[in-house]
């Protein structure tokens, strides 16, 4: 049958009919739709969200050498996190075809930095797969499998936010189910000491050669993986993923050579591409992967990055403009439409602390997630943010710079504790640290889409499962004050804070409160009375739900969930709740 | 035929489904279709778009340019504004009057444009600007506000009143789908 899919879930498709048996992955926009799609199939798979992407292809990697197939699915960043395994599982190959989809996010729409994850394929040596649209989405992947057992190799398969978030036409076929290959110990191939680690070397070399070479013959089903489409000989373009696409748009005449594997390189084809157009251009989003590649090569390329840019997303338009074609006809070019930044939702448990912090004008170490929002306007209350658990280290590398605690505090989200702050926690503890960590639980991975993380008492597939006590785990750690409140008390959140970052040691403050996502709304909405003084202390804690009417504070009705913030730090009690 | 077809609104307005009934009204006709979409930090009340490609060829990219969209379907009044430089020349816009302020207007740093229904009017070949929320409360819901939209913008779509039927009754909960066919109804009307 044939449906409109996400690319998303076209890759969980293709996947599910591969015969994917363990998907264990950490959300990351754009990539988290894959494993929620697959967490929505039965038994044959078992999905499982991992605390963080290294666990995820740690257990990828088991299920493999368990004789099944196995996904793991995250963002470029968490590529970096993941990296350790995922290198030295390039040397070792595969017993059950492993697979690893990794989505960038060039134009950084929801990232800290829009790095090109081809690099990170390379330097592990596994074939790179990029598709170019969801059909392709779901063969590629299913190729992927196949690869992986046949070069017995581990297959990273690209994504970007264009591909995984774009939706078209795909035909959906049967899944294969594949027997659990008998297990065998083997452990030259999966022990990685020095001696078997040198020997693995050289056949992952030889297995990447090896498909360079086969690779004007690799299909992904009815689809060539590598495609020379000779047109117009004037222009030549080497190029891959979406850039595919706009290239089509914008020069339909050109000869392309769209490749579907972007590493390693087929350079020999690429050179007789080459040698039958008259200038050859590369054009690819980020880096100058290929195109470096190919000059250094000896192939000539007449434009590559000295026409396009490193930055962002590519376009249509950006290419009809490189080429000098005319631009399709706009009646008006440009209007000055003031930004609309995301926000804090309305009630969002995030805000009490944010109100406070920024009240106290404490320097705080950010991190990632829906908090990260409190940087922006009227809160202003973040200094900085690096990486998933960053916070942390951050705040203990700033107190022994400065030798000062005082009014200074790491922050981050119940997830991003769990994926990689425990460690700059114990560091902590450790090397006797004397500041505070706020840690922000509400109850679940809110900025990715609210999956489940293993502090929010559910699994991927919606299960209840077990659920980590942070304060628990932070004593055992040997935090001494550890302290959780409700963080729309905000008298209360003040004084500890206040105390927290006063005292010469360590403390964890957990603000303990659902995202408002995931709880129904119960409490009628606020609304401002005439007892107002038009100080607008309301408007300094950024509520979505608050607007200037007529010169003065108004609350949208619609847009209130009455969780009575407003009302707490309005100084003369005019904001009430409305009447049942 | 080709249409290019860009719905833009606010985070959290429901924008979505509106893409999904037209995408899958474009399968059932046997048209090539691309959607795109953004998830992510802009959802939190930020700017949202989503681009809708129809050919009966075949569709390459699944963004639309500046200049190529034949019609715009806008939730909020500044994000028609903000959206226009899409617009071919000659193309028709269909936009619900309410307006949300963004963060940088309610706090006074920038103001909110004083011009925006002139441009409009002056860039659109067809401007259809009505209370699209105030009907869909008529219809039942104020969620109904992108079938009401929808509804508005079917004159100006190759699809017939059945086949618009057709996909509500497919891809809307049942309990919704007389509310959405009243809603659709009304927006037709405008
Ligand atoms: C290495 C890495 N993996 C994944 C992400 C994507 N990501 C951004 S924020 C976030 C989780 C936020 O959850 P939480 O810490 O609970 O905070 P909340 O958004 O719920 O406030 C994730 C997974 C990332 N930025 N970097």
């Amino acid at each position: 049958m044939k449906r409109i899919m996400l690319g998303n879930e076209a890759f969980a498709r293709g996947a599910w009919e591969a015969g994917v048996r363990v998907v264990s992955s950490y959300p990351g926009t754009p990539s988290t739709e894959v494993t929620e799609t697959l967490a929505k199939c039965g038994d044959e798979v078992h999905v499982e969200w991992s605390p963080n992407e290294k666990v995820g292809v740690e257990v990828a990697v088991g299920a493999s050498i368990g004789g099944a197939r196995a996904l793991s699915c995250m963002k470029h960043v968490g590529l970096n996190v993941a990296a350790d395994p995922f290198f030295t599982a390039a040397y070792n190959g595969v017993t059950g075809g492993l697979v690893v989809l990794v989505a960038d996010d060039n134009g950084c729409h929801s990232s800290q930095n829009e790095q090109d994850s081809r690099y990170h394929g390379r330097g592990a040596g596994v074939p790179v797969l990029e598709p170019a649209d969801p059909t392709e989405c779901k063969e590629f992947m299913k190729l992927a499998f196949d690869m992986s057992e046949k070069y017995d190799t581990v297959v990273l398969v690209r994504s970007g936010t264009r591909i995984s978030h774009s939706r078209g036409i795909v035909e959906e076929g049967e899944r294969v189910e594949r027997e659990v290959i008998p297990y065998e110990k083997n452990f030259r191939k999966y022990v990685a000491m020095p001696a078997m680690a040198r020997v693995n070397h050289v056949k992952q070399e030889q297995r990447l050669a090896q498909i360079a070479a086969d690779a004007h013959e690799i299909m992904a089903g009815s689809i060539p993986l590598n495609k020379e489409e000779m047109n117009d000989p004037e222009i030549g373009i080497v190029t891959s993923g979406i850039c595919y696409q706009y290239v089509k748009e914008a020069l339909p005449d050109a000869s392309v050579f769209k490749l579907g594997l972007v590493n390693p390189l087929p350079l020999q084809d690429i050179a007789a591409f080459a040698s039958k157009v008259e200038k050859l251009y590369v054009i690819e989003e980020g880096n100058p992967f290929l195109e470096e590649q190919i000059r250094a090569a000896g192939i000539p390329v007449h434009g590559g990055k000295d026409m396009f840019t490193i930055q962002g997303e590519y376009s249509a338009n950006m290419l009809r403009k490189g080429f000098g074609v005319a631009l399709p006809d706009a009646g008006i070019d440009n209007t000055d439409a003031p930004g609309r930044p995301p926000l804090l939702c309305a009630g969002c448990p995030h805000r009490g602390l944010f109100h406070v912090l920024s009240k106290l004008k404490t320097t705080v170490m950010g991190d990632i997630g829906c908090y990260t929002l409190a940087a922006l306007a009227p809160t202003n209350a973040i200094d900085s943010c690096l990486c998933m658990g960053g916070s942390i280290g951050m705040e203990h590398g700033f107190e022994k710079a400065t030798g000062n605690s005082k009014n200074l505090v790491a922050v981050l989200g119940d997830s991003t504790f769990i994926h990689s702050g425990i460690t700059g926690l114990v560091n902590m503890v450790y090397n006797e640290a004397k500041g505070t960590v706020i840690i922000l639980d509400n109850r679940i991975t809110g900025m990715t889409g609210h999956q489940q993380n293993p502090a929010s008492g559910k699994n991927a597939k919606g299960e209840i499962a077990p659920a980590l006590d942070i304060a628990t785990l932070c004593r055992a750690i040997g935090v001494k004050n550890v302290f959780e409140i409700d963080p729309f008390e905000i008298k209360e959140l003040e004084e500890l804070i206040k105390a927290e970052t006063e005292r010469d040691e360590l403390s964890v403050i957990i603000t303990k409160r659902p995202c408002v996502m995931i709880v129904k709304q119960t409490e009628p909405p606020q609304m401002i009375t005439d007892a107002c003084k038009n100080c607008r202390q309301c408007m300094k804690i950024g509520c979505p739900a608050i607007e200037i009417k007529d010169g003065r504070p108004y609350i949208i009705k619609e847009s209130c969930i009455g969780c009575g913030l407003c009302a707490k730090v309005c100084p003369f009690d005019a904001i009430k709740k409305e009447d049942k | 035929m080709e249409k290019n077809i860009l719905i833009v609104g606010v985070g959290g307005q429901g924008t979505l489904l509106a893409s999904v009934l037209l995408g899958n009204l474009a399968l059932m006709k046997n048209y090539d279709v691309k959607l795109s979409e953004v998830h992510g930090m802009s959802q939190r009340g930020g700017d949202v778009v989503t681009h809708v490609k129809i050919s009966d060829t075949t569709v390459a990219s699944p963004l639309i340019e500046k200049g190529e969209a034949d019609i715009i379907i806008a939730f909020e009044k500044l994000e028609a504004y903000r959206w226009l430089p899409y617009l071919k020349k000659g193309g028709a816009m269909y936009v619900n009057e309410q307006q949300i302020m963004p963060m940088p207007v309610v706090l006074g740093q920038v103001d909110y444009p004083a011009d925006i229904d002139e441009t409009l009017a002056k860039a659109a070949q067809t401007l259809v600007k009505f209370d699209a929320l105030a009907l869909a409360e008529e219809a039942g819901s104020s969620k109904a506000v992108n079938v009401v939209l929808l509804g508005a913008a079917s004159n100006a779509l190759p699809f017939t009143e059945e086949e618009w039927m057709d996909v509500i009754e497919k891809y809307v909960k049942p309990k919704f789908i007389a509310l959405n066919k009243d809603a659709f109804a009304k927006g037709q009307a405008v």
